[in-house]
């Protein structure tokens, strides 16, 4: 059995590794869909969005590995790391839901990801901005599938309405820890990093607001309610997915495949 | 099979690249026009096959009878000289 290895702390590691660490666990819960998803093709473009963001993830791992120093790659940053050093949204780690929660969450994270890429090609460091440039056309690939499917399930029957009104009543409070900002974003947007997350929640939320406008959806109140995933404060949905992700390099440290 | 819930059908169309021609490569069921090109794109150009795709009904395809293909397509069998074969090309012109 592999223990498991030590992060150190690092801003500009842990900064990445938010980005990472969510596009990282959402591509799992996305992947999950695979041969479940209500029609063939949906099924091929969840999976095909799953792996867009396991790329993104293994070029930030790579790189944060690389700042962090410590001789640490991206299969031992992916899988290696205690629940507490993952510091993915919590957003990302819920459980997949049906199909109206997991096109209303992808939504809400690929918009984020969309403006994050967008800025992040102007990040002072070349490698993720380099990252950033090819990530941006793949998020925006991924908010306007999500767009489409939430006005049409909202617009659509009955049955899709409900269910898309249930996962705006679960998920939406879930959103505002993507724009929650600390010491970790304030420190790389000084060093000219990336943007403050607190930043991104203004164009984040006209965004959305013109997707719910056209979907006729309302825009939910806010609540005191924040997740601390970032803070690698997880759900007790975290322990599960990470014992499934990381069984086999537990069990054959640095198998390969 | 039940008609009222099943998407209609659409054949797509995928140009590999500047220049060459739209070809067939299939078809999927999808609600609407743009979910359908959405849907081509993720299910027929994810390996780089394409650069544009078109999409039809595959309803609003009118295709002739297999009923008539002997009559359609035979007669041309033996019209040899209908080929552009008996021109001798200049060598410039060789993969013509």
């Amino acid at each position: 059995m592999q223990g498991s290895i030590q992060l150190k702390r690092d801003p500009a590691v842990q900064y990445l590794l938010r980005v990472g660490d969510t596009a990282l666990i959402l591509a799992q819960r996305l992947a999950e869909w695979c041969g479940h998803a209500p029609v063939l093709e949906e099924d091929i473009a969840l999976a095909n969005m799953a792996l867009d963001l396991v790329g993104q993830s293994r070029a930030l791992l790579t790189h944060a590995g690389t700042l962090e120093g410590a001789g640490h790659d991206e299969d031992q940053l992916a899988f290696l790391r205690d629940e507490r050093d993952y510091f993915n949204a919590t957003i990302a780690e819920l459980p997949r839901g049906d199909f109206a929660f997991t096109v209303l969450r992808n939504l809400i994270v690929a918009t984020w990801a969309k403006l994050l890429w967008e800025r992040l090609q102007a990040s002072s460091d070349a490698e993720v901005s380099a990252i950033a440039g090819k990530a941006v056309k793949e998020a925006r690939y991924h908010q306007q599938h999500a767009a489409d499917w939430v006005v049409r399930l909202a617009d659509g029957t009955t049955e899709s309405r409900r269910r898309i009104d249930a996962a705006l009543a679960e998920l939406w409070r879930f959103g505002a820890e993507l724009f929650e900002s600390d010491a970790v974003d304030t420190a790389a947007h000084a060093a000219g990093l990336g943007p403050r997350f607190a930043d991104l929640r203004e164009p984040w939320l006209a965004e959305i607001t013109a997707v719910f406008d056209e979907a006729g959806l309302a825009i939910p109140a806010e609540s005191g309610f924040r997740s601390t995933g970032t803070r690698g404060v997880h759900s007790e949905h975290m322990g599960f997915i990470l014992a499934e992700m990381q069984h086999l390099q537990r069990s054959f440290p640095g198998g390969v495949w | 099979m039940s008609t009222q819930t099943e998407w209609p059908l659409w054949e797509v169309f995928v140009r590999s690249k500047a220049g060459l021609d739209h070809k067939h490569c299939g078809s999927l069921h999808a609600a609407d026009p743009k979910l359908a090109i959405q849907m081509a794109r993720d299910v027929y150009t994810r390996r780089q096959e394409g650069v544009s795709i078109w999409v039809v009904r595959s309803d609003q395809i009118v295709a002739s009878d297999p009923g008539d293909k002997a009559m359609y397509f035979d007669p041309a069998e033996d019209k040899v000289y209908r080929h552009p074969t008996f021109y001798e090309l200049p060598k410039s012109l060789d993969h013509m």
